[in-house]
């Protein structure tokens, strides 16, 4: 399928890949990091199982806290908690955490120099019929431009469970962006994960690179599936994944578009703010490249089911074909 | 904490004037600032830092220490002043305020200021952080913990949700480690807080939040001492001591005045201030000062 070193999932181009919610594996690393390490609490607002803390909460009674359905309240309860030698997991839809509780999260947070960890489930359109009010496609914006706050995207329910564990043993604030629906593993537990390091996901092989992929969340499924239609009709496209938006692997976007000469950019996010302008701000000052952004255009989203919504607003596969295609042209 | 003594009363309200004076030249110099509410504040900060709280200023890390968390962060002359008489850093460096390089930040910065347990200055958010650290004092530590979370509150930022989405968390987990201390001076940048936006019956609604209320004399020491040892005493419940204040209190040309509430004094008025104060409002003739 592609010559690449790292550990992928063999079965990732079948028809009947396995697929899980990216959120699953955020409750599985967090019960994990729970049994790791006593320091980790958790608190929910009002959304336990939806934000799968219920693991953790059933195995840890004592350490978990239901907050009721109040986010900005529980940033700064959190913040307390990590001031008293805690690492605190809040989670909440990313649409109100970090969305609603943005301030809290600056000062309190993120001002003070507090670890606490936030999970924003429910990100992105594919939340599907509970409409716009409840799918968040601004958060990377609103985390990523506070300072010391770090933002990890993962691809999959795996990397997400990586992700946590990961996250539970820094000394940084960090924001974890879930989404809802089950989406195909595209990695396995052999897969590395390290936080601030990019991984080049979909090399093809016998045909020219001229265009590098970066993507983030459960997208990088779509980029990898573009890019080997794109090998098939002679287009070389490499696919790279973006687990953590912030820090950013500079490195690895900047040696990308030294190989491949332009970049295509795709994320369940707003175009503006999001991944792909943090790779524009990496790239524009260091090896100026011509970018497409795939992501939302400025529009809030709807009810609708997950897929044609990820199609309606243009982040099927097709348009990241497209998006290729009218780089390279 | 010692028993409060006709002595110790006297030496508590001396050690008030100096950090009220140490509040006027260090808004004198800074050239901005709030005035009204540090003066008001500076009988309970005083005896917070004199008599009430566990601390050791030589190590602030301390871990059985008393938790402090203002939330109103814009009135930290008082709080700077008070840290600085009992210790914590020396007295000369009140001087910094607000001043570039300066540890003291116009709203504290425990980046720049590692002892403070919070950075602070956007309202209603000190209760939330309080009840987070009584909430793991009491996890790590258990009913019988000793240390006692205070957080300091002004009445205007009662306005902010947040307030009471803490409140109601409080009142839930029963946090009787956990002692809310109100400025009840009445005043808010626009005006008188009953104006702005009304928070009477204040002590009804802390009740209702599940709250043990006290209601004193901001300005009277054995009051703050004994509401202290009261709400300390409660354990069934948090407790909020509502202290009614005097904004601006013994200068008279800020007393009571809302427009001091984000000014400070010039240097002419400094002078005039300070010199009220070091003659106690005139009661002391023989000013050698």
């Amino acid at each position: 399928m592609n010559n690449m070193t790292i550990p992928l999932n063999p079965k990732l181009f079948d028809a009947d890949v396995e697929q899980a919610p990216i959120r699953q594996g955020f409750g599985e690393g967090l019960l994990e990091a729970g049994r790791a390490d006593e320091r980790v609490v958790a608190m929910c607002c009002d959304l336990t199982e939806s934000t799968k803390m219920d693991a953790f909460a059933k195995e840890f009674p004592k350490r978990f806290f239901e907050m009721g359905i109040m986010e900005q309240s529980s940033a700064s309860v959190a913040s307390g908690m990590a001031a008293m030698g805690k690492v605190p997991f809040v989670s909440s839809y990313a649409m109100f955490s970090p969305g609603r509780n943005w301030e809290q999260i600056r000062t309190t947070i993120c001002y003070n120099d507090r670890p606490v960890k936030i999970a924003g489930s429910h990100a992105g359109v594919s939340v599907g019929p509970d409409g716009g009010t409840h799918q968040a496609v601004e958060d990377i914006a609103l985390t990523r431009v506070i300072p010391r706050m770090v933002v990890i995207t993962p691809c999959d329910s795996i990397e997400a469970k990586k992700a946590t564990l990961a996250m539970a043993k820094t000394n940084s604030p960090t924001y974890i962006r879930l989404a809802r629906e089950k989406t195909p593993i595209i990695t396995t537990a052999d897969t590395p994960f390290e936080i601030g390091k990019a991984q080049i996901f979909y090399r093809p092989e016998g045909v020219q690179v001229k265009v590098g992929i970066i993507a983030c969340g459960s997208l990088v499924y779509n980029a990898i599936l573009a890019a080997r239609d794109l090998a098939g009709e002679g287009v070389g496209a490499i696919v790279m994944n973006i687990g953590t938006v912030k820090p950013l692997d500079r490195e690895a976007v900047i040696a990308l578009a030294k190989e491949c000469g332009t970049i295509v950019t795709v994320e369940e996010h707003q175009v503006a703010g999001g991944m792909g302008s943090a790779v524009a701000e990496v790239l524009a000052s260091e090896h100026p490249t011509r970018m497409k952004f795939v992501g939302v255009q400025d529009q809030f989203g709807q009810s609708g089911n997950p897929l044609e919504l990820i199609e309606h607003y243009g982040m099927g596969v097709s348009h990241i074909k497209e998006a290729v295609r009218s780089l390279i042209s | 904490m010692t028993h409060l003594n006709d002595e110790k009363i006297k030496f508590l309200e001396v050690k008030a004037n100096d950090i009220r004076k140490s509040i006027i030249e260090s808004l004198v110099e800074a050239k901005s600032g709030h005035t009204a509410g540090p003066l008001g504040m500076a009988d309970i900060f005083t005896a917070f830092y004199f008599h009430i709280l566990k601390q050791d200023p030589k190590n602030p890390s301390w871990e059985d220490r008393d938790r402090v968390v203002l939330s109103n962060g814009h009135i930290c002359p008082v709080l700077y002043a008070a840290m600085a008489h009992a210790g914590y850093f020396p007295i000369e460096e009140l001087k910094t305020l607000r001043k570039f390089g300066s540890r003291l930040q116009g709203h504290p910065h425990r980046e720049f200021l590692p002892m403070l347990e919070t950075s602070s200055g956007p309202l209603g958010q000190g209760l939330s952080q309080a009840v987070g650290m009584a909430l793991v004092d009491r996890l790590d530590r258990g009913q019988n913990s000793n240390r006692t979370v205070y957080c300091f509150l002004g009445d205007g930022e009662l306005n902010e949700g947040q307030i009471w989405e803490a409140a109601m968390l409080a009142g839930k987990e029963k946090l009787h480690n956990l002692v809310a201390i109100i400025d009840r001076n009445n005043i808010q940048i626009d005006g008188f807080t009953e104006n702005i936006m009304p928070l009477e019956p204040l002590a009804l609604k802390w009740a209702a939040f599940g709250w043990h209320v006290l209601e004193i004399d901001g300005h009277n020491m054995e009051a703050i001492v004994d509401a202290v040892n009261q709400a300390r005493a409660i354990f069934e419940k948090p407790s909020v001591i509502i202290a009614h204040t005097i904004p601006g209190k013994n200068v008279d040309m800020f007393e009571f005045d809302y427009k001091w509430h984000g000014n400070p004094p010039n240097k002419e008025q400094g002078e005039k201030a300070l010199a009220e104060l070091r003659t106690l409002g005139g009661k002391i003739t023989g000013e050698h000062e």
